[in-house]
């Protein structure tokens, strides 16, 4: 513990600039990837254990494209679109095939493609750490902000960040498919009475998780390290966020990220081994006084 | 009676076969695949019984098999104390903490359930990793297990220690196969099944979920003294997350419906480790089509496959 260096931190302008913008870059990463995993969760009471290696195979999607076209937009979109395609396999083919039963068996089918997946990434792009590098328009000199540095790139990955998750947030609030995906979301059997293919519904749900965990992926290719195993870290982090914000609620997932990211950029200043551990705990905390989350309805 | 009397000779029969197996069979690898055997299964089957029997989807008993290998390799270590009083504080400290966590835990159903064991787990974890100085942090518990003698009997030879595995799953194994068994067990049977009837029928659930909860935890660090044992001393992974996952899949794999379906289930994965670690470094993209085909093709466990096959019905089981 060195709560000095943290106080230090906290009252420089430079340090805390610094702390600030990478644990919200952090804490942007982290919000793509949970709002996914809440809004699959919503609807189809499905909790995606695979989530995290959408993620990484979002992330070696944007950088193979990258390398091969030298288009980083390209990168970020293929790593999107491309899950997107992935998510609908991954629940037409295994995930629908255990609908309604126990936890432990849509654990068990995650897992497996876990195992896959990560060996396929070992196979195809080999077990070795890739760094991907900036894009070429942002190998430009970090801005200064209060005397705090900010690379430009990390300033266009939050607002990136933030227009996919208000998209999502207002298409779910005013669009005619919002409406029907909360109301899948509230009583599945009803809505497919209404004459509803919630077939569908539930591969399109499968499909916009895949495509935000996607983007998540290429969002973060240039400023994290790109191993077999990087789906594995985040994907424990968003089950903290989408417990602490409420399982099902974009609004939650977004600032309990956020929270999170300070924590962990903070953390290793003040707690550097213990900053997981701070994690857990407020997990735990939220668990038992409102096993809901901050902004999750309450559970009947 | 008469059921309990023929578990005991069987457990009886198979640790004296076990026993005598090594004047024909002087295999190292087969002695040292008991031992992991005998420490995962206890774990395993101890799951089940929150999995299984009660209908609890714990994703962090790993704590408690953990716990059992730290505590034990610290009193070891650390103190001056002999085998068997180490292990049974072992088991106290065991008990005293799924008091604690059970207590905050079994207040909360299905997945929250899941979710805060695995925070504890992983906030246990966390403590391990951050207090170098007790634990040796992220390089664990390394320099041994001293005075390994229990009763006179050195454990330091491998014939010894693969005995004295055996002995303790199979002592373990009858225990929990009696606790499943009595009126309790039904209890448990009742609180998966239906929690409501089983509170309106006078059963105090939290009571009974807070019972199997300590109980399981303390087979769990059973199964961790015996991982200590072995791996001469605690490490970190053996209280990471992958833990719980490895049990998990065994009791899914052998099937959670019937009392040896974590056994099986535990032997099936090692011996695909064993297998398939030595044909490819790509485990687990075997493992992972293993386990699809399990999931997906039998859609239950094995134990549970054949017994329904047989044309019986699987005393427990996750609906």
């Amino acid at each position: 513990m060195d709560l000095d260096a943290l106080l230090d931190c906290v009252t420089t302008s430079s340090c805390l600039v610094t702390q600030s913008t990478s644990g919200l870059i952090v804490g942007m990463l982290l919000f793509m990837v949970a709002a996914g995993l809440t809004l699959i969760f919503g609807v189809l009471k499905i909790v995606n254990f695979a989530h995290g290696t959408f993620y990484m195979l979002g992330a070696y999607l944007a950088y193979t494209v990258f390398t091969a076209t030298g288009s980083y937009t390209l990168g970020v979109l293929a790593a999107g679109a491309g899950m997107a395609v992935f998510g609908v396999v991954f629940e037409r083919g295994l995930i629908s095939r255990v609908y309604g039963a126990n936890v432990l068996m849509q654990l068990l089918i995650c897992y497996a493609v876990v195992l896959i997946c990560d060996d396929l990434v070992k196979i195809i792009w080999g077990a070795d750490f890739y760094a991907m590098g900036m894009p070429p328009a942002f190998q430009v000199p970090p801005l200064f902000i209060a005397g705090g540095v900010v690379p430009p790139f990390y300033l266009l990955l939050i607002v990136v960040a933030l227009v996919i998750g208000g998209g999502l947030g207002l298409s779910l609030g005013v669009t005619k498919l919002g409406k029907i995906v909360r109301a899948a979301a509230h009583n599945p059997d009803m809505v497919s009475a209404l004459g509803i293919n919630t077939t569908l519904l539930y591969s399109l749900v499968f499909a916009m998780g895949g495509a935000l965990a996607g983007f998540a992926g290429g969002l973060a290719a240039p400023v994290r390290s790109l191993t077999p195993g990087m789906g594995f870290s985040i994907l424990i982090e968003s089950f903290i966020v989408t417990v602490i914000g409420g399982m099902g609620s974009i609004g939650g997932a977004l600032i309990a990220a956020v929270v999170l990211g300070l924590i962990r950029s903070f953390g290793t200043i003040g707690f550097p081994l213990f900053t997981e551990g701070l994690m857990y705990i407020a997990m735990i905390i939220i668990l038992v006084s409102k096993p809901s989350g901050l902004f999750g309805k309450e559970i009947v | 009676m008469g059921r309990i009397l023929r578990d005991v000779a069987i457990a009886v029969a198979v640790v004296l076969l076990l026993a005598l197996l090594p004047s024909v069979m002087p295999s190292k690898a087969f002695q040292d695949f008991v031992i992991r055997c005998s420490s995962m299964a206890l774990f395993a089957t101890s799951l089940n019984l929150l999995v299984g029997y009660t209908g609890l989807s714990s994703f962090g008993h790993g704590l408690f098999f953990g716990l059992g290998t730290y505590a034990f390799a610290l009193l070891m270590q650390k103190t001056g104390m002999a085998l068997p009083s180490a292990f049974v504080l072992t088991l106290i400290i065991s008990t005293v903490t799924a008091i604690v966590v059970g207590a905050i835990c079994i207040r909360l159903r299905l997945i929250y359930f899941a979710f805060v064991t695995l925070a504890m787990q992983m906030l246990v974890h966390s403590v391990i990793i951050s207090w170098v100085g007790l634990t040796g942090g992220d390089q664990g518990l390394q320099g041994g297990i001293p005075r390994r003698v229990l009763f006179g009997i050195s454990l330091e030879s491998q014939y010894n220690l693969y005995v004295f595995a055996a002995v303790v799953l199979a002592v373990g194994l009858l225990l929990m196969r009696h606790i499943v068994n009595t009126s309790f067990g039904t209890s448990l049977r009742m609180i998966r099944d239906n929690e409501t009837r089983a509170a309106f029928l006078g059963i105090v659930v939290w009571r009974v979920k807070l019972t199997v909860f300590v109980l399981s935890a303390i087979f769990a660090s059973l199964g961790g003294i015996v991982m200590s044992l072995f791996v001469s001393g605690a490490y970190p992974e053996l209280i990471n997350w992958p833990i719980t996952g490895d049990a998990i899949f065994a009791i899914v794999l052998g099937g959670v419906g019937s009392f040896l379906g974590p056994l099986a289930g535990t032997m099936i994965l090692l011996l695909l480790n064993d297998v398939v670690t030595r044909q490819t470094e790509y485990y687990g993209l075997a493992l992972g089509i293993i386990i699809l085909a399990f999931a997906l093709g039998l859609r239950r466990g094995l134990l549970d496959f054949i017994t329904e096959r047989l044309g019986g019905r699987p005393a427990g089981g996750i609906s």
